[in-house]
Parts: C-alpha cells; structure tokens; sequence
C-alpha cells in the first residue's frame, strides 16, 4: 500500500516551495491544496476543466507561454510561479476586456458581496473603462418562476453549460451564436418550461456573477446582510446540505453548500426553490382546539377550519392532551391510546415521540410512517 | 426494512451514495430516480459519464430508460418472477459467484431449488420481459466486477414488499455482488428521515437502533435508563391501531407530522378511523386531511425551525439548524416533554443535543454519534464509539446475522392483490412527481411550483387513449372498487398500455382514494403501486 502511494506521489515546487500530491492532480487543484491562490471564473469542482477563462494561467518554467493550470497536469519536478508582473499583467488585461462589456452596476446589483468578477476586479485593481467597444444591451430573461437570466452580466465561462449538460445531463441552455454574438441560451431562445428545464439552479448555483439568480431572492438581501445557516434539506431521503439565507428573520434564499458529502453544492428543485412554505401564511401558529359540538369531519373543513376549531394558548391545550390521554388510560387501559410518528420528523422527536409512549402512556402501541 | 434485514442483518443501505460513480453496473429497479431522488440521480450520470452500464427494472418508461443498456419493463407486482428468473439465468449460465455463496451465505441449495421453474419462457410469460432482455440483464449484472442495485418504492410498496426486498438480496448474494466499496444493495429512502425514523424505534416490536423489546435484557437496560416499567403487552401497527379504532377498542392517538388522511392506502378506512377515535392529537405545520378529524391540532415547527438531526438514506446522521425562531414558538422536542410531564413522567431537555447524548448511549450502532462530532459532516452508522470514523460500506467481514452469514430466502411469485379485469381493466400505479413532495402540503404552497406543476394529470398511453377516445387534456373519471376522482389526462409513452399512473400530491385529486387495501403481510406497507381501476371519458 505505501509503496504504491509512493509511486503515484509527485513532488513540485510551486512558488519556490516544494508540495507533494497524487498524480493525476491539476496544477490548480495542487494549488488549491496548498492555499496558494489563483484565480479562476470558469472553475468548479463538479465540473471537468474547462480552461476557458484565462485567469489561472501559471508559468511553468521551461514553457515559453503561460498555461492554464486547471488543464495542466502536476509532473515530478515541475517549478510553478502563480503570480508574476507578466501573468498579473494577462489576468487584468483578461478582466478588462469583460468588463468592456459588462453593465458594471454593482450598486445595485443582488450578487455584490458574492461575485466573483466583482471580486477579482477589486483585486487586480481593475478599472472599467481601459476599453471601449460595442456592448450588449439585451433583453433579461425571467419567464419563469425561478431563474432570472440577464445575458448582459454573462462572461461567457460556460459553467451553467457544462453542468446543465455534463452533471444534470438535461441539456437544457449551450452556447449560442458566434464571436461576440455567443451567449448561453435555451434552443431557439425559447423560455424554460417544465418540458425542457427541471430547474434544478445548478446553473444559478455555478454562475460566478449575477448573469444567472435565483428570482424568488431578488432585492431581498445581499451577501453582506443575511446569515447563513448550514442544514440538511427537508424532502427526500437523499440528505443534501445547503444554506439558509435569513434575512431579518426571513428565510430569503437557499445557498449551495460545496463542502456537502452527498450533494457537494448540487440540489434540485425542491431543495433549492422549495422553501416557500416555510413562512406561508397558511402556516398554524396557535394550538387549536375542536368547537364544543361541532363534529364536521368532512373534507369542507378545510375549507373553513375556524368554523370548527378555535385559537387556544399552548397551556390550555398541551394541559387538554395530556389530561384526555391520562383519561383514556384510565378508562379503557394502556393498551387503547397510541403514538404515530413520521420520517418528516427529526431522529429526537422520533426518540421522545417513543418514549413518551412507553414510558408515559405505558404501551408499545408506538409506530411511524416508514412502513407507509 | 424487514427485507434487507433478513437477508444481511441490516435494514439499510450497503453502501454509500458517492460509490455509485465508480460502479460498473447499475441495476436500477422501482426507482423512478431522476425524479423521486434528484440528486442521487446525479451520482447515477456520474456513473453513466464514467461508462457504467445501466439496467433499468420499471413498468414506466422513466427518464433513465434513456441511458440504459436494458429496459426490464415487468408487468406491475411481478418482481419476484423477474428476479427469480434472472437467477435462473445466471445459475443456468454458470455466472454466479460460488466461492462468496459458499463461504458467506447459507440456503443457497433451496434458492437453487426454488428458482428452477423460472425459466426463461416461464418468467417473460409472468413478467410481460421478452427473454432477450432477461438474459441481457441477468449477464450484464452477474459478469460485472462492481455492481449496484439501486431499489426505491416500486419494490416495497406492494403486498409482497418485503419478499420483493429479499429477491433483490437473493440476486445480489448470487453473484457475490455485497461488501466492496460500489458494490452492493441502496434502498432510496422517499422521505427525508425513513432510515432515522425507523432507526429511533417508534415501532412496536423494536426500541433504538432495532433492539427488540421482546428480548428481557433490552427492556431492562430502557428501565433503568428510563427510569420506568417496560410495558409488556404486544404493541399495535399503525395499520393495527387504525382497524382497533374502526373495530371500537382503540381511543387515542397522537400523530406527529404525518397527513395519514391523504397518503396512506384505501383513504376511507383510515377516514372511518380517524372518525372513530375518542381523543385524536394531529401535530403538524398546516391544516390537512388529517388535521380535519382532530380535536386538538398542535402546530409545529419546520425543519428551518429547530435543532435536531435526519438520518439520510446511506445512513448518516446529519444536522439540521436553527435558522429562524419556530413561528408557533415551541419545537415538536419541546411539545413533546411538557405534555409528557404533565402526564407525570417529567422529561427536561435544554437542547436536542441532550435528547441524542441520551440515544448514542442507549444505541449500540448510534453510540459515537454527538452533535460536536458531526458539526461539520455527518457520520454513517454503525459508529459505535466516539473514536469510530463511521461505516461507509456494511458487510465487508461478515453479515450481521447469527453466524456472520447471508441468508438466501426462497420466494415465490405471489403478484398484486388485485388484478385487473374486465370492469377495472387498467393497472394504477402511485408515486411522486420531481416538483411535489408527499401530501404536498409544503410543495402545493410554494407558488412558483405552482406555476410548474398545477395539477394532476393521470398518465394513459397512446394505445389506451384512442381505445378510450380521450385526448390530452380531457377530463375523466378513475374509478376502482373503492372509490373514484375525477382528473385530467396527459397522454404519454411513459406508461405502457394497459397502466397508468397517479402522484399523491395534490389534495383535490386523491389517489388514495383509489388504492387498494393489500397490504406487505410482514411490513404493513400498503400496495401503493398496483391496483384496478377503470376509467371513463366525463
């Protein structure tokens, strides 16, 4: 086992320090590694190298012109300088000429705080107007209820590309047109409909600027103004992570988590738009109790459930419970009232649910939903 | 649950969900994947893009029929012939693993036994499979060195359930196809929380971690933690209690956070239950068809709302935060407890965190788990100590069963409770939509999948609707023997002739009216997946 470590490891210096990886690894993701920074706007782990976008470009002594280092594999060796007057020179130069075509409207902009571009602009100390040339002025794209596409802030780095076609394999939006007149876009420009789109957001979620967001989230709260708070997902068994975004105690948008073992920042559409109901105003906030006499069970009840139950604090109804329980105990035995739990719930609402019953109502009559 | 269990010892997983990209084979069976389970689906293109080779076992044409190398379009409720005759074929063709069957499993000669009349000709005849794609299938999935089989509800949800899980166990230890990384059996799990659920011990034969409470030293190791007699009568099935209530000896129940009125079986027996109960506790987010028959409903908390942990379908356990302050101001955890005391059996939590220090150290395959350990990533039971890593691959030494074996349990072909005939000449079968969720209580009040997925569209085939003379879009009647909805059509190749399919998220359109009252004898769970309806043009 050592040895066959041994041969696959490789040893390079980067920056003048020697850092050992596996064979097999990019110059970038050795970097990455090693907390050495590099740029990048086309990069994301879920997706194969691209090497698109230019700004992670290296020189690696012996090679004439600078190579990208998330196409570039790691040899035994290898001496790699990140930053030099001459690659900082390339990588500005590379972001001037995106923002020659960019609106540039960062004040007002959701993603500020959490664009990349806006990022690396601040970096390299870029300014906006070294060139000039024709711009894009299209129309922004939000027919549907989740995702808002302004082609004008795109920087053509073809993530939301390659993950629509390479990880969710749908295929929905590729590159369309030519030279200046290329842009990521559905076949014939049509908008997303359920029959080609299962807007699931990764391509929201890989975006580096504000090209694609999350509609629902717009004007709710940037980065700076909300917490994020890590948590599992709460529909279906495969247990993805994300964020929530809360803003004033409001829950304004779901955020990827990269760092997630099953899912690594991937979701779908539940996970990623499914939050509304959260703070819906259908939700219950009141114990309620059944309308002395009122014995309507039918399905009319929902439509007007006040007519058959009424508000009540927690104390008159939680007293109410566990009185008509001691009740039933008493009347009819343990052995007559019962506990039905759910996979909605948490493992300790499952753990106290079976408890309370057999340890409170004194009966094995406990069971949950997973066998339905 | 109970399948898995009897053949390896565990109701659960093998192995974990990132394995799936470096399988070479995946048979992927009652798993409408893509869109019951999204993101494991993505694992499945990983796979795909790295070359696996895909077998698809469903009677609807799904999305990943697209990627696969066989399509096993079996004939609703007929899973045991289909599996029994792919291990006649591999049997007949010598493909089995005999060096795994001989050293790590046992009944292997009955399985043999049981499995020689399913020939070929035997098996497409029950199972509607032309024999070129049982041998296809049964070669592709014997010969590969990493195979997984990928089972969702399309194999449990029938009378035979729990067999059909056993069958899945059956083929898997044929080939020696358990116990290697990408290399086993992942039952996906369709709620968030089934595994921990089931792992929590709210269930009347067994407490946490399925310690059986028919077993003396079980009941006393809970007294003494408890603090309590152990009750000693038999405990009730769900579906035990709901038919007590209609018989009249069974009174209160307290349901927490399940719609049992919309999304269980046969819907008018559980309403005639619910109906007849003396004192019914409905604990949930919103009003639903089961809050409808309370007389208490207490509100509860999302998932947003509270700390606490879900236990995902590979078995880890994984947290869940606090974002917001609970909008009714109380946790379900914290329900729970007060009403417990007021009962006289004080409970006095601080925090969830307590309430999983208390599980890990009652819970042999919980007892490593606390919430400083998994901060930052879950951990995958069996983590029996706090130096335990977890366990990403089960029965990689042996089968948690006596002996340390696997058992083959021999099965026969038993089929759906109800079949169809000429008054209810189609087969219904019920399961989930990629943009609703269950009840769809949640799903239903998030307005931009609304906009998506409106309504409920039955899904006929060509074939059927020209035999009818509906088309798209027009409304009819789905009746069966014990109830009828009304629902628009959408006709498609995805059902093949003589099936259709109904989702359960819609309130208005009730499937579970529809469903049968068949039952998996050893699990309870109802034959969601197969019953006779008819339909009429309206």
């Amino acid at each position: 086992m050592t040895t066959a470590i041994m041969e696959d490891t490789i040893t390079l210096t980067i920056n003048g320090k020697a850092v050992t990886s596996e064979s097999g690894k990019t110059v970038l993701q050795v970097c990455r590694e090693n907390g050495i920074y590099v740029p990048t706007l086309c990069y994301d782990e879920r997706l194969e190298a691209y090497g698109g976008c230019r700004l992670c470009i290296v020189e690696i002594k012996g090679q004439v012109r600078p190579l990208s280092s998330c196409t570039t594999p790691i040899r035994e060796g290898m001496e790699v300088t990140t930053e030099s007057d001459r690659i900082t020179r390339l990588r500005k130069t590379v972001l001037e000429l995106l923002l020659s075509n960019h609106p540039n409207d960062c004040m007002f902009c959701d993603k500020a705080g959490s664009c990349a571009l806006q990022e690396l602009v601040y970096r390299y100390g870029v300014r906006y107007d070294k060139y000039y040339g024709e711009m894009w002025n299209l129309p922004k794209k939000d027919d549907n209820p989740f995702i808002s596409y302004d082609p004008n802030k795109c920087v053509l780095c073809s993530r939301c590309v390659n993950i629509c076609q390479n990880v969710v394999m749908k295929g929905t939006i590729d590159m369309t047109g030519r030279g200046f007149y290329s842009k990521p876009d559905t076949a014939f420009s049509k908008p997303l409909t359920p029959d080609i789109c299962v807007f699931c957001g990764q391509c929201v979620s890989t975006c580096p600027d504000a090209a694609l967001t999350e509609k629902q989230a717009m004007g709710k709260g940037r980065v700076g103004s909300v917490d994020r708070v890590r948590t599992t997902c709460t529909y279906c068994g495969t247990g993805c992570n994300f964020y929530l975004n809360v803003n004033n105690g409001k829950i304004v948008k779901v955020t990827s988590d990269y760092e997630a073992p099953v899912n690594r920042g991937n979701l779908c559409v539940k996970g990623r738009f499914g939050y509304d109901f959260i703070q819906h105003p259908d939700r219950l906030t009141k114990p309620l109790i059944r309308r002395e006499g009122v014995d309507d069970t039918s399905p009319e009840v929902l439509k007007n459930p006040m007519a058959v139950f009424r508000e009540a604090e927690w104390d008159e109804a939680l007293d109410l419970v566990a009185s008509k329980f001691a009740e039933l105990k008493a009347k009819y035995g343990n052995d007559s009232v019962g506990g039905f739990s759910s996979s909605r719930c948490t493992n300790e609402e499952n753990y106290l649910l079976a408890k309370w019953v057999r340890a409170a109502l004194g009966t094995n009559n406990v069971d949950n939903c997973a066998r339905v | 649950m109970a399948g898995l269990a009897t053949s390896l010892g565990a109701g659960a997983a093998s192995n974990s969900l990132e394995q799936i990209k470096d399988a070479d084979v995946l048979f992927i069976f009652g798993s409408n994947t893509t869109e019951g389970h999204p993101i494991v689906s993505l694992h499945v293109n990983n796979a795909i893009r790295n070359g696996a080779r895909i077998i698809v076992g469903d009677p609807r044409r799904i999305d990943l029929v697209k990627f696969s190398d066989v399509w096993l379009n079996l004939k609703p409720g007929s899973n045991i012939a289909l599996l029994n005759g792919l291990i006649h074929i591999i049997l007949k063709e010598g493909l089995q693993n005999n060096e795994f069957i001989g050293s790590r499993t046992e009944g292997f000669d009955d399985l043999k036994e049981a499995v020689k009349k399913y020939t070929p000709e035997y098996t497409e005849k029950i199972t509607g499979v032309s024999i070129d794609r049982l041998e296809k299938a049964a070669r592709l999935y014997a010969k590969a060195d990493k195979a997984m089989i990928l089972y969702g509800l399309g194999v449990t949800e029938h009378r035979t359930g729990t067999e059909n899980a056993m069958a899945i166990a059956n083929l898997a230890l044929a080939c020696g196809h358990l116990g290697r990384p990408s290399t086993g059996i992942m039952a996906l799990r369709g709620q968030n929380n089934v595994q921990g659920a089931s792992d929590m011990g709210p269930s009347p034969a067994v407490c946490t971690g399925y310690q059986y409470v028919s077993k003396p030293e079980v009941r006393e190791k809970f007294e003494r933690a408890w603090g309590v007699a152990f009750p000693t009568t038999t405990g009730l099935k769900s579906v035990e209690m709901f038919d007590k209530a209609v018989e009249g000896t069974f009174k209160g129940l307290f349901v927490m956070g399940a719609d049992t009125a919309q999304t269980d079986a046969n819907l008018n027996h559980i309403w005639k239950a619910f109906d007849a109960l003396e004192f019914f506790v409905v604990c949930d987010l919103f009003h639903t068809h089961t809050t409808r028959f309370a007389d208490v409903i207490l509100p509860g908390a999302s998932f947003a709302e509270k700390d606490g942990t879900f236990t995902n379908g590979e078995r880890r356990v994984q947290r869940i935060r606090k974002a917001i302050e609970p909008l009714c101001g109380k946790a379900e955890w914290q329900v729970l407890q007060e009403i417990s005391t007021r009962m006289g059996y004080e409970m006095k939590y601080s925090h969830p965190s307590q309430i999983m220090d208390e599980i890990a150290s009652l819970t042999p395959n919980y007892g490593g788990i606390s919430y400083e350990r998994i901060e930052k990533q879950g951990i995958q039971w069996p983590c029996p100590t706090k130096d335990h890593p977890g366990t990403t691959t089960l029965y990689e030494q042996q089968f948690n069963r006596p002996g340390g074996k696997a058992l083959f349990v021999s099965l026969e072909h038993i089929g759906s409770g109800e079949i169809p005939d000429a008054e209810y000449p189609y087969v219904l079968i019920t399961g989930r939509r990629l943009e609703h969720y269950n009840n769809g209580s949640m799903t239903r009040r998030v307005r931009g999948i609304m906009e998506l997925a409106p309504e409920e569209l039955i899904e006929i085939n060509l074939a059927d609707a020209k035999k009818l003379n509906i088309a798209n879009g027009e409304m009819v009647r789905v009746s069966s023997r014990r109830g009828q909805i009304n629902v628009k059509v959408n006709v498609t190749e995805r059902s093949q002739a003589g099936n259709v399919f109904l989702a359960f998220h819609y309130d208005d359109a009730l499937s579970n009216l529809l469903t049968s009252g068949y039952r998996d004898s050893i699990a309870g769970t109802p034959e969601y997946k197969s019953c006779a309806v008819r339909i009429d043009k309206l």
